[in-house]
């Protein structure tokens, strides 16, 4: 019968489970090397919102930026001793303030219900490199 | 189409829908958006084991578009259509080659939901910046398809064959005959 077969061990099962684990930690390798490669002095906070950039921020001084939305929609964006964090936000779900503080360039502080991104980018990802990345 | 099937489609969406409600009831310990289990995969998945490609697709479209009018919003809509869509096709494909176990289809079904939830992230925030996002829920897609894929061949083992079953010929063409339930 169909399901008896469905659960015996196939011989594409090893390699296909292998593969999605072999991707996951290349995945888990990449982003933590882009981590350790940008822990510069000159780090740029970029805000923004539906795809365009509101705001770019130097990460090394103290700041609060309020980003306004359609309906009311509020996320207040603050930089305290070179970290970001969101520190208060409209959206429903607040899992952009859960997000807590981000300090490396490459990360990033997403509200997906008011669709604003907050990234920390070296400064010369600035620009077309941000996009070509 | 049935009065057989017509019920079984009404049934499997029926439950979709009061699992999406309860996944919604547990809080999210995580500051990532998109770590879930995906409780409804597992009524997607008995109807793709249980029925056929055809139905668990239907089932799989309708309880997307019920479950985010009735719970989400346009964009949970996007992101539950991007992720459900791009499992679905990947399970799909995979089980038809008949080289893959139920809960190996399963593991890469939850990856594939997360690729698509970030494909539709990508698309909607015009963002390449998704790699920490894309790590995580890697690993969590892939942590809650083995959950899922367990629990999916439990349930796919015990329900009574005469359930879920594909029907024989007379009940496709809607004579229903034999049904006693």
């Amino acid at each position: 019968m169909n399901d008896s077969k469905a659960n015996t061990s196939k011989p594409g099962d090893l390699l296909l489970i292998a593969g999605l684990i072999v991707v996951g930690l290349a995945l888990t390798v990449f982003v933590l090397l882009s981590r350790m490669g940008g822990q510069s002095d000159d780090l740029t906070v970029v805000i923004r919102q539906d795809g365009e950039v509101v705001a770019a921020l130097p990460l090394d001084e103290d700041a609060v930026y309020t980003v306004q939305g359609e309906d009311d929609a509020v996320n207040r964006v603050v930089i305290e001793d070179g970290a970001v964090f969101m520190e208060e936000a409209s959206c429903p779900d607040r899992l952009c303030v859960k997000q807590g503080k981000i300090r490396y360039s490459g990360d990033s502080l997403i509200c997906l219900p008011n669709r604003v991104v907050v990234e920390i980018t070296g400064q010369d990802d600035l620009g077309l490199d941000a996009v070509a990345k | 189409m049935s009065a057989r099937r017509v019920a079984q489609y009404g049934l499997l969406i029926a439950l979709a829908m009061v699992l999406s409600y309860v996944e919604s009831l547990i809080p999210t310990f995580f500051a990532v958006p998109g770590i879930k289990l995906g409780l409804t995969n597992l009524v997607v998945m008995v109807a793709l084991y249980r029925m056929s490609s055809r139905d668990a697709v239907i089932i799989n479209l309708v309880r997307i578009l019920l479950v985010s009018i009735t719970f989400g919003n346009a964009f949970s809509l996007m992101y539950a259509a991007g992720g459900g869509l791009l499992s679905g096709v990947v399970m799909i494909l995979l089980k038809r080659t008949g080289r893959f176990r139920l809960q190996t289809v399963s593991i890469a079904g939850g990856v594939a939901h997360n690729v698509g939830q970030i494909l539709v992230a990508m698309a909607l925030l015009e963002t390449w910046q998704v790699s920490y996002y894309l790590l995580i829920l890697w690993w969590s897609g892939l942590a809650a398809g083995l959950v899922i894929g367990f629990l999916t061949a439990q349930v796919v083992r015990r329900l009574p064959a005469s359930l879920f079953g594909p029907g024989t010929a007379a009940e496709r063409d809607g004579d229903g005959k034999g049904d006693g339930k």
